[in-house]
């Protein structure tokens, strides 16, 4: 693949943020008919090359080249008149307008003046035919999942811009289906001759679209290379520039003698959502597998009071509990790190110092304030312990990195001293490095004494530091594995529902 | 595994602990203030005279802390409301409702201290109506409160029987025009009820987690704070100060005007705050600094009519100086002024 032709090329680029270089002589070229992976821990400056490739920040250093001849962007908008698209991963369309509209918005064909209606229509439905969709395209966007709304984005970029396509991080809210789904799509655009360019967390994909991969660390660039002479070990190797301590090759944690029961669940059930007993031992990790949408997260929030349930009851310790709010919940020992980090997680704009210690705060209630001195050591006690780096506790919590806000959100429950933490998708979104941590964590936590629920998608993960397994299918939890059974196989066969008859 | 013991985190030293006066003298509103201050005495030489007359002071200056007064305290009030990132635009229309209930009260024979209480009492209702509707229906901050905005006129003529209830009780007199330490009455409880509030706020953890609420609601709720509490107090705190200002209002004219007692005030309020720095997208928020606000509103109205220029004038004025007040705090001034030599240590 190296004797391609490159589209859009950098050289030399460098970016400086205050005393901070963010980009240090940097050179990067996408070719024509390949998908080129860009790859980095957090802070590594992948979105800021990305800012300078379409535009949206001009670099301080360095040139960009597309097709050979030398261009300077103004902002997102120039760099598509060149030819340069972009699909984030949060959408950025308008969800409330149809497909048709969303696909032609700013330049609709208009007869007599008035946009007209019917050709929109037309026209959308045989663009998005070649993408393989065909879909209502008169509904509105919102009413069809991302991964339909990352392809209509992606045919209104390739519409608008048609040579470079880049994809920031696409695939962080979709399933498996609609991975494969959307990368048969970028499949189809790389078979056209166009230069991709695809941001993700997931080594896995890489290895499944990419032809070639940049890999940058702390500015630099680290290496550009064939994906077909690199193994995984080789890539995150020279992403962190260290070996990583997350063990990728998961072994069964032994059943092992478990401490008393903590938390019990009995017959806990709500509308939508089966009735379901568990009990979590002290120092035991409970993990949850299942597709998205088979009501893992709702198991969550109906323990931590969320979700108000309409039948069962809740034991702490043998003693019976109410749980109706998550107020409730937290006055019990509960904590709850929620999937939806920005929403449901981080205060952005208050202090790490504040985001760590308000949990426990709001424990205590109204009128025992923690006072600054106590918050400082609380702060700088788990910020250490979870190795949480921030330049210090007094700055916004929204300038931190995801994995790093993760942590905070971690490190909120760890200063309420728990009984019971639940995890949902903790190391979703978040860097390699960051990963590995909060895996450690998970580990160290359960050998302390703790009881946890962990949900997450990965399997791998899950084996890696559940001493039992719930299997989840259907909004019902359909399988238990148990020491020897906890294996990445048995699950799959779990979840696919041939291992055991449906109740 | 061992973990690697390189520490990445770059070496910080410890910031240096703020100076509080420097760092206040360098506010936008203060510089604000002293300007708005300032232009008065040049249009009128005698602004900052301050006499002592039958015990009490006397000067444009204390005025403007007089005429203030009112706004500053429903701006103690609407701070914490905004802070939670919303909005309560029916302390106008409370005021009117708390005057018109002492007023009624006193002339109908019942004794002033009670109905003082009545009148506040009414307020603390009226806010808690406001923090119900809030909370318990979640309708949007300024629909709910835009009902009472506009019933509450309403409620309050129903309470007068369509008449200006004039009265000449000594206590709501005294409220509205009497002097204690040789101030008007209502400056003294301005800065009571400021420093109280601000306490209160401050010394319990109220001031944290009403932020908290305002930077997130979701996450305050899944963090365990009682967000639906907090609004319903923050939001009772405001009628209840609403009350305070209706009663000062009705003293200082000894009559209860169902129809003119604080109308528009809740707009000087709102922008009182927003000019002290809170923004209205919640969060952060300053007490004393929106009380501040309140006073260079009230500078600008004073500084206009003891210079003789018509009080139409006047909206103008007031809007252009808010202009460059908003400009000075927006993040791009706050930019430009980094980018100046000196200005970034």
């Amino acid at each position: 693949m190296t004797d391609q032709k490159p589209v859009l090329e950098a050289r030399g680029i460098v970016k400086i943020f205050g005393q901070h270089r963010a980009l240090d002589t940097v050179d990067f070229t996408a070719n024509a008919g390949e998908v080129h992976a860009l790859l980095g821990e957090n802070g590594a400056g992948k979105s800021t090359l990305i800012k300078i490739l379409t535009g949206a920040y001009q670099p301080d250093g360095g040139e960009l080249l597309l097709d050979g001849a030398p261009i300077t962007l103004r902002d997102p908008l120039h760099g598509q008149t060149y030819g340069i698209g972009t699909v984030y991963q949060e959408v950025n369309l308008l969800p409330n307008r149809s497909v048709s509209e969303n696909l032609f918005l700013g330049r609709q064909p208009t007869r007599f003046g008035m946009v007209d209606r019917k050709r929109i229509d037309a026209a959308a439905k045989d663009l998005l035919s070649r993408y393989g969709l065909d879909i209502d395209v008169r509904a509105e966007l919102s009413e069809y999942s991302v991964a339909v709304q990352q392809i209509v984005a992606i045919a209104r970029a390739v519409e608008l811009s048609g040579k470079v396509l880049v994809l920031d991080e696409p695939t962080a809210s979709l399933d498996r289906n609609e991975v494969q789904r959307l990368f048969d799509v970028v499949r189809t655009l790389k078979a056209k001759g166009l230069a991709i360019i695809f941001i993700t967390h997931f080594l896995d994909q890489v290895f499944d679209l990419a032809d070639r991969v940049t890999i940058l660390r702390n500015g630099k660039k680290v290496a550009t290379q064939a994906l077909n002479t690199l193994n995984t070990t080789d890539v995150v190797r020279m992403m962190l520039g260290k070996d990583v301590a997350f063990d990728h090759h998961p072994t069964a944690l032994t059943g092992g003698p478990k401490g008393q029961v903590r938390v019990q669940f009995q017959g806990l059930s709500r509308k939508g959502l089966a009735p379901f007993d568990l009990s979590i031992h002290e120092g035991e990790v409970v993990g949850v597998a299942g597709l998205l949408g088979s009501g893992r997260t709702e198991v969550a929030r109906l323990m931590f009071g969320v979700d108000t349930s309409d039948t069962g009851q809740i034991t702490v310790d043998g003693h019976p509990v109410a749980i109706r709010n998550p107020a409730q919940a937290v006055a019990a020992g509960f904590g709850f790190c929620p999937e939806d980090r920005k929403l449901d997680g981080i205060f952005g704009d208050l202090s790490v110092r504040e985001n760590i210690i308000i949990a426990l705060q709001a424990k205590l209630g109204w009128f025992k304030a923690l006072n600054r001195d106590d918050q400082v050591e609380l702060a700088g006690r788990y910020a250490e312990a979870l190795d949480i780096r921030a330049a210090n506790h007094d700055m916004p919590v929204k300038l931190l990195s995801g994995g790093n806000q993760q942590k905070v959100i971690l490190a909120r429950w760890l200063a309420i001293d728990p009984t019971f933490l639940i995890l949902d998708e903790p190391t979703r979104g978040i860097d390699v490095g960051a990963h590995a941590e909060i895996v450690r964590t998970i580990n160290r936590l359960r050998e302390e004494g703790l009881a946890l629920f962990v949900i997450s998608s990965e399997l791998d993960e899950v084996v890696a530091y559940s001493n039992r397994i719930v299997v989840m299918r259907d909004r019902e939890m359909v399988a238990e594995l148990d020491g020897d059974a906890i294996a990445p196989d048995a699950i799959v066969q779990a979840i696919a529902g041939t291992q055991e008859a449906r109740p | 595994m061992t973990r690697p013991t390189v520490d990445l985190r770059p070496i910080q030293p410890p910031l240096p602990r703020p100076r509080p006066l420097a760092h206040f003298f360098t506010r936008p509103q203060v510089i604000a203030l002293v300007a708005v201050l300032l232009v008065n005495w040049a249009l009128f030489p005698g602004f900052f005279t301050i006499t002592w007359q039958d015990g009490r002071f006397f000067g444009s200056l204390i005025d403007v802390l007089n005429r203030g007064a009112p706004v500053a305290i429903l701006a103690i009030g609407m701070t914490m409301v905004i802070a939670t990132k919303g909005v309560d635009l029916s302390v106008g229309a409370v005021m009117a409702i708390s005057g018109a209930t002492a007023a009624t009260l006193v002339t109908n024979g019942i004794p002033a201290p009670v109905a003082v209480l009545a009148a506040l009492g009414t307020g603390i209702l009226c806010g808690f109506w406001n923090g119900i509707l809030v909370t318990v229906l979640e309708i949007q901050p300024i629909i709910a409160t835009l009902v009472l905005m506009v019933a509450g006129r309403g409620l309050a003529q129903l309470i007068t029987e369509g008449y200006i209830v004039t009265f000449s009780d000594p206590l709501l007199i005294f409220i509205g025009t009497g002097s204690f330490l040789g101030l008007p009455m209502p400056v003294i409880i301005a800065v009571v009820l400021m420093i109280a509030a601000t306490l209160i706020v401050r010394r319990t953890a109220l001031g944290l987690l009403i932020e908290a609420v305002g930077v997130n609601r979701s996450a305050a709720r899944f963090a365990g704070l009682k967000a639906n509490a907090l609004l319903l107090i923050v939001y009772t705190f405001a009628g209840f100060c609403a009350a305070i200002s209706g009663l000062i209002v009705a003293g200082d004219i000894r009559g209860a005007d169902a129809n003119n007692a604080g109308l528009w005030l809740e707009l000087d309020a709102i922008l009182a705050v927003v000019i002290g720095g809170t923004s209205l997208m919640g969060g952060r928020f300053s007490i004393p600094m929106a009380v501040l606000g309140a006073l260079i509103i009230q500078s600008m109205n004073t500084g206009i009519l003891i210079s003789g220029f018509s009080p139409e004038f006047n909206l103008v004025v007031k809007s252009a100086v808010i202009i460059v007040i908003l400009v000075l705090q927006s993040p791009i001034s706050a930019r430009l002024f980094r980018r100046l030599p000196g200005a970034q240590k």
